[in-house]
């Protein structure tokens, strides 16, 4: 059954309550609430995302955070593009975490589906009416949505809006029709009678006026604001130590404290000895946390050293069992035994299958992530007479505040919570919240306010996972080497629902999966599912392409008939990239594509193996359709960066899990792309005017596989299992494809 | 303890072991200074002593005793921004930013050392993480501020 979008609405609605709904179709039912909130002295609060003041600046209320991803320059300019705003008058505040700013709009792009949601999908349904349900009441960053949800739901029609309201005022003072007012950088027009008059002069006259729903916006033709890349707000405050991070918090008689909770996960603190250190310098209190313990002491170093120092013994528990190799092992079982639930289905894969000529048949694994976020989770919490404050860097400052209040048993109006920089988020800061529950948990044993920063041992030990998994994919090409069968299995499925299906014409195609076989904490990591099926769609397509002998750009591109902007981003990074001309001896490139978060991102790589037999990637061409482009500077980086985050997983990455705990403990056991190995990058935009798509997400998922099937194509080395750097790619090749039983395939 | 901070004379009673990163943040609440790893593997932490870069998480302050220190809050000169912040500026370099007080400090005493960095100087002086990814922009501000 195909789900029209009206009909998701509403199934949402009533799967998720009437208040959700009458929620996300009233932007503006919580006015007063937010203007006793935000508004200052006489400026007026015209609508919840938009302050203006007599003197004519303008405040844009963001509700998401910076984690270097530009929102809090890239949200205001399509608000002030509506708006008609002069820009240099244009400021940014992030909305405080309070639910009168609880982001509506994004959690109405998750109720549309920011896809066509295809008939084969309908397993979907119900993941996102619980999506829906979660974010609903959230300040979430995250799902590459701030400009797609936010920005286009949001910022525009509040931008509209305004202009109206304030066209109305100055029509209403002048005496003159509306239609006759124009607007400019911040000023009213009225030709006829040569009146002019700045924002700031109608900004109380127009909060009287009520907006209506919809107020028409520009064509994107008659744009000056969106579109450039204007300089971000928060970039001069990084360059000379003034802005201020969560562990930067200092405040009146704060105190600091490191922690060290079960290495085994699930595991339970048995003893600790807390004399062995009270009496080391500086150090004020030894503390039970859930799960661990604390030191706090008079300064980070001295609570870090003695939080090391402590004697300490764990009750390990069940989870000291797990491996990765026995996880793995479970996955690879759960997937042969069968009984998978269904992801999507068209036509019929499994018979397809059994008629192909060809039939290639592999299988892949992808280890656990941890985040690693340069800057280590960290939190400052004051419990004082009754109320809890929060100091911190959150994806989710509502959410994180809501959290709060439940592990701190208090009505959410006793929490406040100061949004402060991020040094990364990744995901990492926004549904997992360890790092806060230790906090609190802290601070409700000593009478002061707290700041609790990890060491980086902690913290890439105690992160929520990338998970691992596993897939089989198998696939059947006719006697002409035309694909016609799908057949995509694998382990644990999280979001988006959308990450697992492919643009490629293929008539017969089934995916189903696996679940419960992942004990480790799971967090979404940049791009979330996007990173898993990016990598094993397209290393199994290019198995499928060297099957048909067919070059893996143009057997590609003989699939994208029925998906033109798929095509002409492939198509647009085969050119970029000077795909099928000489490269030096020794290299080779590799292709993929990957759309995620309504993004359709092509990139090739260029790599080779090194003298000591690794895998050296030498440039990487990206090409991307957006729909359309906000901030072209701030997309290219994000893309940039998407990248190297990706690489970074493709060549080295690797968490790995003996005895219950993780191995890597610092840096050193996980390494990360540096100067001296990061490629250089060229990006291309190619914004095809559709739908307004993600931007810190999309350039992650496809590199992983542009850089295995480079290999593959430069020393014969199929990857199937990553990080890239545990290949030696001097030793022998692994088999290329093997037939599946029952296929009429003949063996190669 | 007698540091000398950005051209200021500090005083402070902390153990001599003590890492001189923890030193300026927890005690001179100098907090441009960051934290990544605390084994000298990131940068984040990155400071020049007497010129010299020197990841700050594993230096003891007491070395840097009679040293002139250069934090990320001490770089520009009378008002005036060094030569590599204002690049990173006008090339919007940072992402999150975490990592870009250590980077700023690696680039300027690269540029001491040497006026007209090539690409492979750059790759062997700018070892610092930057989980963001913007490498390119630093390189390519290095280059940029070679030439101001």
């Amino acid at each position: 059954m195909a789900i029209s979008r009206r009909a998701f609405i509403v199934g949402g609605a009533l799967a998720g309550g009437g208040l959700l709904l009458g929620y996300a179709l009233a932007p503006f039912s919580n006015l007063k609430r937010a203007r006793s909130l935000g508004a200052e002295g006489d400026e007026i609060l015209l609508l919840t995302w938009v302050k203006l003041a007599p003197d004519g600046t303008v405040t844009v209320i963001v509700p998401h955070s910076e984690m270097g991803q530009g929102i809090h320059t890239s949200l205001p300019m399509m608000l002030a593009e509506e708006l008609d705003a002069d820009w240099s008058q244009v400021r940014m505040v992030q909305a405080p975490a309070d639910p009168a700013f609880a982001n509506g709009a994004l959690a109405r792009g998750y109720f549309r589906g920011e896809h066509e949601i295809p008939a084969a999908l309908s397993g979907a349904m119900d993941f996102t009416a619980r999506k829906i349900a979660e974010y609903m009441n959230a300040q979430i960053t995250g799902g590459s949505l701030s400009i797609r949800a936010t920005g286009v739901d949001g910022m525009r029609r509040t931008g509209a809006a305004a202009r109206w309201m304030l066209v109305q005022a100055a029509a209403a003072a002048w005496g003159v029709p509306a239609e006759e007012i124009t607007t400019d950088k911040g000023v009213l027009f009225h030709a006829a009678s040569k009146r002019e008059a700045g924002y700031g002069e109608f900004a109380t006259a127009a909060a009287s006026f009520d907006p209506p729903a919809d107020v028409p916006q520009k064509p994107r033709s008659q744009y000056t604001i969106v579109g450039h890349s204007l300089p971000r707000f928060d970039i001069p405050a990084k360059v000379d130590g003034r802005a201020r991070y969560g562990v930067d918090t200092r405040v009146p008689n704060m105190v600091y404290a490191a922690v060290k909770a079960s290495p085994v996960f699930g595991g339970k603190l048995a003893s600790f000895d807390a004399a062995a250190v009270a009496n080391r310098r500086g150090v004020l209190k030894v503390l039970e946390i859930p799960g661990g313990v604390a030191v706090v002491a008079d300064n980070t170093w001295r609570a870090q050293q003695a939080v090391d120092a402590l004697p300490v013994t764990w009750n390990d528990g069940a989870g000291a069992a797990h491996s990765s190799d026995s996880i793995f092992a479970g996955m690879e079982a759960a997937l042969e035994k069968g009984g998978l639930k269904r992801d999507w289905a068209e036509g019929d894969a499994e018979t397809a299958l059994r008629g192909a000529a060809k039939v290639v048949d592999q299988t892949y694994r992808l280890p656990y992530l941890a985040h690693a976020c340069m800057e280590p989770m960290n939190c400052t919490a004051s419990f004082e007479d009754g109320k809890l404050e929060i100091w911190g860097g959150f994806q989710d400052g509502l959410g994180a505040r809501m959290t709060a209040a439940r592990l701190a048993g208090l009505p959410w109006e006793k929490v406040a919570l100061h949004h402060t920089t991020m040094g990364g988020g990744f995901g990492r800061r926004g549904p997992t919240l360890n790092y806060l529950a230790q906090a609190i948990a802290i601070a409700k044993q000593v009478d002061r306010p707290v700041n609790m920063i990890w060491s980086r041992e902690e913290d890439l030990t105690q992160d929520n996972y990338r998970n691992a998994s596993v897939a089989r994919v198998r696939g059947g090409l006719d006697a002409d080497g035309r694909p016609v069968a799908w057949l995509y299995e694998y382990a644990e499925k999280h979001d988006p629902a959308e990450a697992t299906l492919i643009p490629y014409g293929i008539a017969n195609r089934l995916a189903r999966y696996a679940s419960d076989t992942d004990p480790i904490p799971f967090g979404p990591w940049r791009s979330v599912d996007n990173s898993i099926h990016g990598f094993y769609i397209e290393s199994f397509v290019d198995e499928l392409a060297f099957a048909a002998s067919k070059d893996p750009f143009e057997f590609r591109r003989d699939m994208l008939a029925g998906a033109p902007r798929h095509l002409a981003v492939l198509n647009g990074v085969a050119q970029l990239s000077g795909w099928g001309t000489p490269l030096p001896k020794g290299r080779a490139r590799g292709i993929s594509l990957k759309e995620s978060f309504g993004t359709i991102v092509a990139q090739v790589a260029e790599a080779s193996a090194g003298p000591d037999g690794r895998a050296r990637v030498h440039k990487v061409w990206c090409a991307a359709d957006p729909g359309e482009v906000v901030h072209p500077g701030g997309l290219a980086a994000q893309l940039e960066g998407g990248i190297i985050y990706g690489l970074t997983a493709a060549l080295y990455g690797e968490i790995s899990i003996a005895g219950g705990r993780v191995v890597e403990k610092n840096f050193p056991d996980y390494p990360m792309v540096k100067m001296a190995d990061a490629p250089a990058i060229e990006v291309m935009l190619m914004p095809s005017g559709a739908r307004t798509g993600g931007a810190g997400e999309p350039g992650t998922p496809p590199v992983a596989a542009a850089a295995a099937n480079a290999v593959f194509a430069a020393t014969g080395h199929r990857i199937r299992a990553l990080p890239l750097r545990k290949h030696d790619l001097n030793g022998p090749p692994e088999p290329q494809w093997r037939p599946e039983q029952g296929g009429n395939s003949e063996s190669s | 303890m007698q540091l000398v901070v950005n051209g200021v004379a500090k005083t402070l009673d902390v153990e001599p072991e003590m890492p001189l990163l923890w030193a300026l943040r927890d005690v001179l609440d100098l907090t441009g200074t960051k934290y990544g790893c605390g084994v000298a593997y990131c940068g984040a932490c990155t400071v020049l002593v007497d010129g010299q870069p020197v990841r700050s998480c594993s230096f003891p302050a007491s070395a840097a005793e009679g040293k002139q220190v250069t934090t990320i809050e001490g770089l520009a000169k009378d008002g005036a921004l060094h030569r590599v912040q204002a690049k990173w500026i006008e090339l919007q370099v940072p992402q999150c930013g975490y990592c870009q007080s250590g980077q700023i400090l690696a680039a300027a005493a690269l540029l001491d050392q040497n006026p007209s960095p090539s690409d492979a100087d750059i790759d062997a002086a700018m070892t610092n993480v930057c989980r963001c990814g913007t490498y390119s922009r630093i390189r390519a501000a290095i280059h940029a501020a070679a030439k101001a």
